[in-house]
């Protein structure tokens, strides 16, 4: 009896899971299915017909392909500024020890614990009462910094938590000069937790619409671009956007995992290998 | 001369206490000027100040010596980052403060002064008392709802995903790589009134039960209290999903396997052994969730109707459309404070060590 219903429980917990991940793809599903659309009228809303058009002249919206363009350029140069302020404080926060780095750990995560609408509201009444820098470009690149920075610096914190720092010390010792050491012992070996943190911070800046939208002046990016058409026009062209970042990302993420699928089978197979030598 | 030399010496030993003073004041000037605290010629004096500790520093490193150098590394490293964050996160929240404390010389201005106003908190409690009841009520509804389908999910992952536990965890994560506002329309679209949802629903009758539960409204799903809520708990279920499954996946397995040896049930092992070993995660979620979904206007906007607005819709009203910008502060500053105010609480009863 016992053994009966757990059995059940097992399955049933698997079908909640199934359903879970059914609501996960519900609103993917309908805006890839969406992109094939031929819309009657401004709105995408109603299903009419299949056709490959919107998919043929992705970049028809010309307003939109401009966003997209523009988020692309504020998230290019935002990650690089954040990701490099934000590595040096991990590494700092990893490296040493040293007074008060339990008030900065602490002071890191107060971005990330207040609300968007907060960050970007306090941050438009910084720029408000000033007449060095317009509404544009240029604040919301800060805006996006500002919001990354603690990002970076808590993933590529966690990624280095186990980075043995005595390496550098044994290539001091075998004469390296100190940026020799960094470039070739420390950066290498550090990079791949920037790079995770990079990608986190390129996505966060892609995608972000309220800190943006209080910070952004006459400057559209992509989301705020969809945020005030939505109300005139949805064109198909959004969703076939939207379908291409969606793969492009998948993309990224499936390369990431075969590639560190492999190089763990080729650690695998040199650890195999070493071990066969050393045993004959 | 050699006093000089000792002197030298000591300030080289204590170069950890230098470079931290040295960033404390640098901050504070940086917020100082930003927030216009001070002005006329003070802001020359800061701005003196600023560049002479910032010099100051530097000199120490050069001449200090390698054991100063040391010490003064991490600051050296923390500054650039650290700066950012005082003028552009620590200075906006003093200038928030100070115009949520400021009048409008008129109603289309927009120049305020700063005169301990305190009626616009009264304003911002008087009239938006039910928006900040909206973002609070849906918040922690849509908390609950995402632990209650993220847990079982993750669950599902850490536990039973053997090989194919990475492919799952993508699956989850790729419908979050389309955008938010995109995400949020989609749903708009699936719930609307004349959708396939709603038609089915009132097809096969269940649009009644729907009705009694108050999640439909008079034959809507969209645009109801029920709807913001829904949307709030899809786009943040990844940021309490997450958190779970990395505490879940630490688990060692052979503890369960222990409770089972020891004649525990399957039901009880969890109890005692799973869920006590999880909470960091539903900890960390549950701040994670929370917080953006207190804040967020576009849920409400997309899906809502104009009596289910939350708080983020009437700062985002008084700030950009109104330019009401005191009482949009005073609000703004109110749902800081409550949320800094639960977060401590949270942590008092709740506490881990880390939050991040």
């Amino acid at each position: 009896m016992m053994r009966k219903r757990t059995k059940y429980g097992k399955y049933a917990l698997n079908v909640f899971a199934g359903l879970g991940l059914v609501y996960l793809f519900a609103p993917i599903f309908f805006i890839v299915a969406f992109s094939f659309n031929k819309p009657k009228g401004n709105f995408n809303i109603a299903w009419q017909s299949f056709t490959f058009d919107n998919w043929l002249h992705p970049f028809a919206e010309q307003s939109l392909t401009r966003a997209l363009w523009k988020s692309l350029e504020i998230a290019a140069i935002s990650t690089l500024i954040s990701t490099i302020l934000g590595s040096l404080i991990a590494v700092a926060l990893s490296r040493y020890k040293f007074r008060g780095s339990e008030g900065i750990n602490l002071f890191l995560v107060l971005p990330l614990t207040t609300p968007e609408i907060v960050l970007g509201s306090s941050l438009a009444t910084l720029f408000l009462g000033q007449n060095f820098i317009d509404f544009g470009m240029t604040t919301i690149i800060i805006a996006h910094i500002m919001f990354q920075v603690s990002f970076v610096a808590l993933t590529v914190r966690a990624r280095i938590r186990g980075f043995d720092w005595t390496l550098e010390q044994a290539a001091q010792d075998l004469g390296a000069t100190p940026l020799r050491t960094f470039m070739k012992v420390t950066f290498p070996l550090i990079l791949p937790g920037i790079l995770a943190a990079s990608l986190l911070a390129f996505a966060l800046s892609i995608d972000d619409f309220i800190i943006t939208f209080f910070n952004s002046g006459p400057v559209q990016t992509f989301p705020l671009q969809i945020y005030g058409a939505s109300r005139v026009r949805i064109p198909p062209q959004i969703n076939v956007l939207a379908s291409m970042i969606l793969f492009f990302s998948v993309a990224i993420l499936m390369t990431g995992t075969i590639a560190g699928m492999r190089k763990s089978a080729e650690k695998q197979a040199t650890a195999k290998k070493f071990t066969l030598l050393h045993r004959k | 001369m050699t006093e000089t030399v000792v002197r030298q010496n000591r300030i080289a030993r204590n170069a950890d206490r230098v470079g931290m003073a040295a960033m404390i004041v640098a901050s504070v000037c940086l917020v100082a000027l930003g927030a216009h605290w001070v002005s006329g010629p003070m802001v020359s004096v800061v701005v003196l100040v600023l560049l002479l500790v910032l010099g100051g520093v530097l000199g120490l490193a050069v001449t200090g010596g390698p054991e100063a150098r040391r010490l003064l590394a991490p600051y050296g490293l923390l500054k650039p980052g650290m700066l950012w964050l005082a003028l552009f996160f620590l200075a906006p929240v003093w200038s928030l403060l100070r115009i949520s404390l400021s009048t409008k010389e008129s109603r289309f201005s927009v120049q305020y002064n700063f005169s301990w106003a305190f009626q616009n908190y009264a304003t911002a409690f008087r009239d938006f008392g039910k928006q900040f009841e909206h973002a609070f009520v849906y918040a922690a509804i849509a908390t609950v709802l995402t632990i209650l389908i993220g847990y079982p999910l993750a669950y599902v992952i850490a536990f039973r995903g053997g090989k194919y536990k990475n492919i799952l965890l993508g699956l989850v994560v790729i419908p979050f790589f389309t955008s938010y506002l995109i995400r949020t329309i989609a749903w708009s679209t699936i719930l609307a009134d004349r959708g396939f949802v709603v038609r089915a629903m009132n097809a096969v009758g269940i649009g009644n039960v729907f009705e009694w539960l108050h999640i439909m409204d008079n034959g809507k799903l969209l645009n109801t209290p029920a709807a913001v809520i829904g949307g709030l708990t899809y786009n943040f279920l990844p940021f309490m999903l997450l958190p779970i499954y990395v505490s879940l996946e630490k688990i060692d397995t052979n503890l369960v396997n222990a409770a089972g040896d020891l004649y525990s049930s399957a039901s009880r092992a969890f109890r005692k052994v799973v869920f006590p070993l999880s909470i960091p995660g539903v900890f960390a979620g549950t701040l994670l969730t929370f917080i953006p979904a207190a804040g967020d206007f576009v849920n409400a906007q997309f899906l809502g109707n104009p009596n289910t607005t939350m708080i983020g819709n009437s700062i985002q009203d008084q700030f950009l459309k109104q330019n009401n910008y005191p009482v949009a502060s005073a609000m703004a500053a109110v749902l800081m404070v409550s949320i800094a105010t639960l977060v401590l609480l949270y942590t008092r009863i709740f506490g881990t060590e880390d939050l991040a």
